[in-house]
């Protein structure tokens, strides 16, 4: 299938998974009311591009970056802040989203170059380091940024809530501006992770991978390796850019919490692991497992605490309160490291082996 | 007296690389027994797995009666056998005192021993708190086999150690290793250079391709020109 | 523990100096712009204690790195530990912390110190046993397992003590400042100035005096050869890693006492910071880490003042400044 760059997804019990997800989204506003709901569909479909573009650089090339939310930040705060000061306008947005770009390239350039000078090991550390500054520099500079409250915008008028495409209702679901906005978005995810899958499926993203496996030898064979990793750095920094201001655009809102805050990319490195580094494919599952236990764990959790507490049980209401859901994604985390570090993808490929 | 190392069909894998392929071979008890072999042949690997620093995929390791081929590093070294590998491995940041304070496990060292080792290696007495860093490259190669000797061992392995050499320390160092031939301990040696081999060796295995292609005395090897230029490709005399 | 051979003659290992003047030279750059003396005095003082507190954390990871390559972010997991191991004795002696006697106070202090290294020494050989050992080598696993590991321990932490910031007082006599004219040097600054001095000393001492310092300088450059001399060094290093953790929960307990406090947010945050220590420094370098605690230390006290809302990154610019200056570091250990 070519829109899919000759690479589906193998495995029946995977393309059923996928395919529960698409349509999921595809039909969100008509298949699940509230806003809550659309929300958690929104921020999947966010999370998928996010997730994606750092696998792109996590598992397909192998290089541990945590810089990646600052690029997710900077879409966000670009899209934002252009929104705030030049008014709701298609303009406004298109300038946004191209400075945020053009400022993600710029630092993906001084990152890859700095790469150069420093030892590799250095530089998770210094991508750590860095983003820290980054977050840091957007809560101080507040009266640009609007510091540690962040900047409330108004959207281009298609897309405000108080918006109609149509005065009657379709499947029962008023046409909001909302819900314009979430197709939107939905339609941008959808492209860009298509470019995505066509990026590693090509001759460049085979030589990623072998950069992956063996630099040395890549080195030796004549590619040359700097070069790649810097050009799947930007690359990836674009994705995470457009995840940022597409999420800035669905919460009409932009601050150091939601864009920039170092959980996000905590969020993003479980994402990647849990639904199977090396594959775009785990990044669509990773994503939807995870704002899905995100936005819904905590209610199960609840119960399961005051449940706890009813009988008085000792320590479990505070291990199952709502707040901790971090702990036992945390959990799952570690235990998919070690046992399936192919994550759920890898899973359920092993599952089809047996099979046969 | 010192045991005979034992290796019976070992193999080394490194990642997908198949380097000992059946390697058989023994050195003698109390003897020198020189490991010769082209570029690649598998001769550094050998050392690193008796060693233990590489874990063999299959075959037995002994020294004498103690099976050596599953054991750690560490374990090997604590059974008698000392290793100077080569890339001399000094410790850059420690000084010339504290490498061999180190190669020292049973206690501090031994201030007869160690006179012994500076009428071979002056620079070393010369040098004793400096920065091994600071030591030229052939300084360190006598760092390296000082601390492989400053207590007695079972087992000597020594890898290339005159790589890049002057003659003048190449002759101190020979008249070192037969100093220590005297004292019974068997040793295992690579070497590129004949005139070493010639004069210290007792024993020759050559290697090629992972395997042991030829055993026998050094002296014979020696004089056989014809078996030099086949097994190695030149004649010795040219490994200068 | 290459730099600062304390009263050892020459010719003995000789260690680059410049790299150890780089606080002085920050400190003589910043003076004319500070201007008044009295205030340098306070921002001075006030940089080296923080420089001590943030050493202790950040020594024993740069070890850790050090001998076997082992990217620990759970680390920020034992200094956040620490800090709620101080809540812990200082709950139950609040009248020994209040009570007008040096020796009650100081006595106070010192538990609650010991407490928090002992506990986090011990917490760190569970984290060494559960977490890093499974997967020594691999450096991805590690960095993501370590990072799993800081989630859960964090959490963990929340769910122990809750989520709110815990209180905790200065004992009586650690309150207040010493005055000399017009310059204030807080008292607690003082006390975790020679805590850490003596930290410093000591790991020195270890390091060079012993010979499993000796073991740990070697390793750190050279882990195989020191295996291949007959040494246990997996065991070397949970010793190593068990030291490092405790330090950390000192340094945090420090840290909680010198704020007020203790949350479960002062370890990402200091972790942060021990990076960049660390990398300033030189991986492995202990030296080489101290210099770097100052330095940071002293340079965001200065940016704190001159140049406010720049200070927070300051610590990054320097980072940058140093790296392009010296690409490994202040004191590279040879052989990384």
């Amino acid at each position: 299938m070519n829109i899919l760059s000759e690479n589906p997804p193998r495995g029946r019990a995977l393309q059923i998974l996928l395919i529960l997800i698409v349509l999921a989204l595809t039909l969100a506003p008509f298949l699940f009311h509230g806003a809550k709901a659309l929300n958690v569909a929104a921020k999947t479909c966010v999370m998928i591009l996010l997730a994606a573009s750092y696998d792109l650089l996590l598992g397909y090339t192998g290089v541990v970056s945590f810089a990646h939310v600052m690029f997710f930040g900077v879409g966000a705060y670009g899209v934002g802040l252009a929104l705030y000061a030049l008014g709701p306008s298609w303009g406004a947005l298109a300038l946004g989203l191209a400075a945020g770009a053009a400022l993600s390239l710029m630092l993906a350039l001084a990152i890859g170059l700095f790469s150069l000078r420093v030892q590799s090991i250095f530089f998770a550390m210094v991508t750590l380091a860095v983003a820290y500054a980054f977050n840091v520099l957007a809560s101080q500079l507040s009266d640009l940024t609007g510091g540690e409250d962040g900047r409330s915008f108004t959207v281009p008028a298609v897309l405000q809530p108080s918006f109609r495409l149509v005065h009657d209702k379709v499947f029962g679901v008023a046409i909001t501006g909302k819900i314009l906005t979430y197709y939107l978005v939905f339609a941008v995810v959808a492209a860009a992770f298509l470019m995505l899958l066509r990026v590693v499926n090509s001759p460049f993203g085979r030589v990623l991978q072998a950069i992956r496996e063996n630099p040395f030898r890549a080195e030796a064979l004549g590619y040359r390796t700097i070069f790649h990793r810097t050009l799947a750095t930007s690359i990836s920094a674009l994705g995470a850019t457009l995840a940022g201001a597409l999420f800035s655009l669905w919460l009409r809102y932009v601050g150091p919490d939601t864009a920039l805050s170092f959980s996000i990319q905590v969020d993003v490195l479980v994402m990647v692991v849990v639904g199977g580094m090396g594959s775009l494919y785990g990044a669509i599952i990773g994503a939807a497992l995870f704002v899905f236990a995100e936005s819904y764990l905590q209610d199960v959790m609840a119960g399961l605490s005051q449940a706890a507490a009813d009988v008085s049980l000792p320590l479990l209401p505070a291990l199952f309160n709502p707040d901790r859901w971090l702990l036992w994604l945390g959990l799952v985390f570690v235990l998919a490291v070690y046992f399936a570090p192919a994550g759920v993808v890898g899973a359920l490929k092993a599952d089809e082996a047996t099979w046969e | 007296m010192s045991a005979a190392l034992i290796l019976e069909g070992v193999h080394t894998h490194i990642g997908r690389y198949h380097i000992l392929q059946g390697v058989d071979f023994d050195a003698p008890a109390g003897l020198t027994t020189m490991l010769l072999g082209r570029n690649g042949a598998g001769k550094t690997t050998t050392l690193r797995t008796i060693m233990g620093l590489w874990r063999a995929s299959k075959g037995r390791i002994a020294l004498g009666a103690t099976p050596l081929q599953d054991l750690p590093a560490s374990d090997v070294a604590r059974l008698g056998v000392a290793y100077a590998p080569e890339t001399m491995a000094v410790f850059s940041d420690l000084s010339v005192k504290e490498n061999l304070v180190l190669g020292a496990r049973q206690g501090p060292l031994d201030d007869a021993r160690l006179n012994w080792i500076f009428g071979f290696f002056p620079a070393l007495r010369k040098f004793w708190l400096s920065r091994a860093g600071a030591l030229s490259g052939g300084q360190k190669q006598m760092l390296s086999i000082a601390r492989a000797i400053v207590e007695p061992r079972e087992l000597l392995m020594i890898d290339e150690p005159t790589k890049g050499l002057a003659p003048a320390i190449v002759g101190a160092l020979i008249a070192c290793l037969n100093e220590i031939k005297a004292t019974g301990v068997t040793i295992l040696m690579v070497e590129q250079n004949f005139r070493v081999a010639r004069e210290v060796g007792d024993e020759v295995r050559v290697m090629d391709n992972g395997r042991i292609v030829h055993r026998g005395l050094m002296a014979e090897l020696a004089a056989d020109e014809r078996l030099q230029s086949r097994l190695l490709g030149l004649s010795l005399d040219s490994h200068q | 523990m290459t730099a600062l051979d304390v009263g050892q003659a020459l010719p003995r290992r000789r260690a680059e100096i410049l790299p150890a003047l780089t606080p002085l030279i920050v400190a003589l750059a910043a003076a004319p712009f500070i201007g008044s003396f009295s205030t340098f005095v306070t921002l001075t003082a006030a940089g080296l204690a923080m420089g001590m507190m943030i050493f202790t954390m950040a020594s024993g990871l740069t070890l850790v790195f050090g001998m076997m390559d082992v990217l620990n972010f759970g680390h920020g997991a034992f200094i956040a530990l620490g800090a709620y191991a101080a809540t812990l004795v200082f709950a139950p002696l609040m009248s020994w912390s209040s009570a007008d006697s040096f020796a009650l106070n100081l006595a106070v202090f010192l538990l609650a110190a010991i407490a928090a290294a002992l506990i986090c020494g011990a917490f760190g050989w569970a984290f060494e046993r559960l977490i890093v050992r499974p997967v020594y080598g691999q450096h991805l696993k590690q960095i993501l397992a370590t990072i799993g590991g800081a989630i859960i321990a964090e959490q963990l932490l929340y769910a122990l003590f809750g989520p709110a910031q815990i209180p905790l007082t200065l004992p009586r006599t650690f309150e207040g400042s010493f005055v000399f004219g017009q310059a204030a040097i807080e008292k607690y600054r003082v006390l975790a100035t020679l805590v850490g001095l003596t930290v410093f000393l000591g790991e020195m001492l270890v390091l060079n005096r012993t010979k499993i310092g000796l073991l740990i300088r070697a390793g750190v450059e050279n882990r195989e050869m020191v295996e291949a001399l007959g040494y246990r060094v997996d065991r070397l290093f949970v010793g190593v890693f068990m030291a490092g953790s405790a330090l950390a929960g000192l340094g945090g307990a420090m840290m909680a006492l010198y704020r007020g406090q203790a949350h479960a947010a002062i370890g990402g945050e200091f972790l942060v910071l021990c990076f960049i220590v660390i990398i300033i420094g030189g991986l492995g370098s202990v030296g080489g880490s101290f210099v770097a605690s100052i330095l940071v230390a002293l340079i965001a006290n200065y940016a704190g003042f001159l140049v406010p809302k720049l200070a927070l990154v300051s610590n990054i610019l320097a980072m940058v400044a140093v790296l392009l200056w010296r690409p490994r570091g202040l004191y590279p250990v040879s052989g990384r």
